[in-house]
């Protein structure tokens, strides 16, 4: 019976069998979302202390690519895109990216949709490098400067929430066999053990460093140069292309760990790949931007609740919609009280936090 | 055909499952009955490779089980497990397609998802199709389940199919459907082995039944053979009636006992 109805199908392709509705979803959630990113970077790059309208930006394009002989612009306001704004906003994609795609694997892995690069130390351990770094920099190291300087501290808040992350889950595995719960309550013991130690190196920094540290710990994006674009960039990149390879195994993690391994996921690998795709990502924006809290809590219900929960859409999503957020958040955090900054942690929290309650409301409401 | 010889396996030196031995062959429907507690689901999580035996071998089609990688395996069997909990909102759909993540790479084929359909229907819940699965009841969601192990099995030759508590839930119709389905899969050619709770279940659609206590075998052999009144009593603590009505094919394990409210009404 099945093979008459398969072979209706070879031979009639016209049967309105449901087939491309989940890859239409998947190009169609990334195409909308791209559009909107696109917008959102003409709008951050145009907006600012120095306003550059729409025309203006387009003649600076073309004049830089070689389409347009003339310059028809003030000269400032070309400076002012290529130095200052385009580095800033390149880096604001780039963070929102690796911060909305670690997010949204994480919860996946974790099973977990409360799941964050802050529970289980990614967060807290790249700081702690971060930090480290800084203080022997400012006291010893000051050789390391520009681009060498961006990836030391890149690198090294990597490292930190690579080792925090494999440290985490290596207790996890010796308390509990691995398991999730486990894992997530390590993960919370090991967050208060590094917040205490960096608090700790918080007090016996000097003023100079204590405002670097201070500034940098509420996350801005206010340091952004083409050198830390540079910096950041294959890290994320790594993370935005492999990331949805693993989809698959990320869909079949929902029924559960041992229906995923009858499935033919191997856990261990699976779980391997997560942390390390994950904790580049979140490592190296850590590194450039601070701590940036909720992009990759928030970003993820948003796109859970618009595309659905498959993981191809979800991880592709949540990359392009952190990149989104994170471009609107500088643009706002730069603007609001200028001329001087508003660190963008403190922004993504105030505006997380309220959005975040509303969704675990909005989901509890719908259930009854 | 799955072969197990002398299997032990327990935790921190506490055994939990000891000296299990048999042959389950394709074709056959081996029911796994015993008390709660008696290794049952320690058992098919051995047989399904979620746990690796601590001494003794399972051999799944003559090879050893440990030497199949995962994704093998996943094309030679599927499971059932006992937990089946969703929280995010796929569709009924989607779930019952994971079970053919195992055979394509990216894009679904037409033939999986006409074997997804086929498989709901055999479950008869092809109008849930488009359904949340959180929003489903609960015999419904197993009924999902039950379609995704299906699916991930349908094309497999010599499959075997390992279900824990198949039934969970269910109503008594789909109950039935149920194991007449495990039954039809077996004259397919595939070999089923659940864990079955209820006693008259196993009796009437198994033609093995394996009955365990204390993580050991107790007894192994056809349903008349095993599930005895001696058995039964010693395995589960309960005294039963096998008792063979004039107008049914099988005969049916009643509890010897007399039920409470006669017992109340006698007393007065």
């Amino acid at each position: 019976m099945l093979e008459q109805t398969i072979e209706k199908l070879n031979t009639d392709q016209s049967l309105p069998v449901e087939k491309t509705k989940k890859s239409v979803s998947t190009w169609g959630a990334a195409s909308v979302l791209s559009f909107i990113l696109l917008s959102c970077i003409i709008f951050s790059a145009c907006t600012g202390a120095l306003s550059i309208s729409l025309a203006e930006l387009w003649q600076i394009i073309l004049f830089k690519t070689g389409f347009a002989d003339t310059a028809n612009y003030e000269e400032q306001k070309a400076l002012v895109f290529w130095i200052i704004r385009l580095p800033r906003v390149c880096l604001a994609v780039l963070v929102g990216a690796g911060l909305g795609i670690a997010g949204a694997s994480l919860q996946g892995l974790f099973r977990n949709p409360i799941a964050d690069s802050g529970l289980i130390g990614v967060t807290s351990g790249a700081s702690l490098f971060a930090v480290i770094v800084i203080m022997l920099n400012i006291k010893y190291l000051g050789i390391i400067n520009e681009v060498g300087g961006a990836y030391t501290l890149s690198l090294a808040a990597f490292i930190g929430a690579a080792l925090t992350t494999m440290l985490v889950y290596q207790l996890s595995k010796l308390t509990g066999e691995g398991g999730v719960t486990t894992m997530l309550l390590c993960g919370i013991a090991i967050n208060a053990f590094v917040g205490a130690i960096t608090g700790l190196m918080t007090y016996l920094a000097t003023d100079e460093q204590l405002r670097t540290i201070t500034f940098w710990s509420l996350g801005s994006l206010g340091g952004a140069n083409w050198t830390s674009v540079l910096a950041v960039t294959p890290f994320v990149l790594c993370s935005v292309l492999f990331m949805p390879y693993l989809s698959k195994a990320l869909n079949l993690l929902v029924l559960g760990e041992s229906q995923a391994a009858a499935l033919g996921v191997n856990m261990k690998t699976l779980k391997r790949q997560v942390i390390i795709l994950a904790t580049m990502g979140v490592g190296a924006s850590v590194a450039v931007a601070g701590t940036i809290g909720f992009v990759g809590l928030v970003v993820p219900h948003i796109i859970r609740n618009a595309f659905g929960p498959d993981h191809k859409t979800l991880l592709v999503g949540s990359a392009l919609g952190g990149a989104v957020v994170l471009t609107l958040a500088d643009t706002i955090s730069r603007t609001i009280v200028a001329p001087s900054e508003l660190p963008i942690g403190i922004l993504t929290a105030l505006l997380g936090t309220p959005f975040f309650l509303y969704i675990l409301w909005d989901q509890k409401r719908r259930k009854v | 055909m799955i072969e197990i010889s002398n299997v032990h396996f327990g935790v921190k030196n506490k055994p939990l499952v000891q000296n299990i031995n048999f042959h389950a062959k394709t074709g056959e429907f081996w029911a796994i009955v015993g008390a709660n507690g008696a290794g049952k689901s320690t058992l098919m999580k051995l047989l399904s490779r979620e746990h690796v035996p601590t001494s003794g071998n399972i051999y799944f089609h003559g090879k050893d089980l440990k030497k199949y990688k995962l994704k093998e395996l996943a094309k030679l069997r599927a499971v059932l497990a006992q937990q089946n909990s969703i929280t995010l909102s796929f569709s009924v759909q989607e779930i019952v397609l994971m079970g053919r993540y195992p055979f394509y790479d990216s894009q679904p084929t037409q033939r999986d998802l006409a074997i997804v359909d086929h498989c709901l229907q055999k479950v008869g819940i092809a109008g849930f199709k488009n359904r949340l699965f959180p929003t489903l009841s609960g015999g419904e969601q197993q009924r999902v389940q039950l379609a995704r192990t299906l699916a991930q099995i349908w094309e497999v030759n010599d499959g075997f199919i390992l279900l824990d508590e198949p039934t969970t839930g269910m109503d008594l119709l789909h109950q039935y459907e149920t194991f007449q389905l495990a039954r039809d899969m077996t004259g397919k050619g595939f070999g089923v082995i659940a864990v079955v709770h209820d006693l008259n279940l196993a009796l009437q659609y198994a033609d093995r039944v394996l009955m365990m206590k204390d993580g050991q075998t107790f007894s192994a052999g056809t349903p008349d053979q095993v599930l005895t009144e001696d058995n039964i009593k010693a395995a589960f603590g309960l005294s039963v009636r096998i008792i063979q009505p004039d107008d049914t094919h099988f005969p049916i394990i009643v509890p010897d006992m007399i039920p409470v409210q006669v017992a109340v009404s006698t007393k007065n």
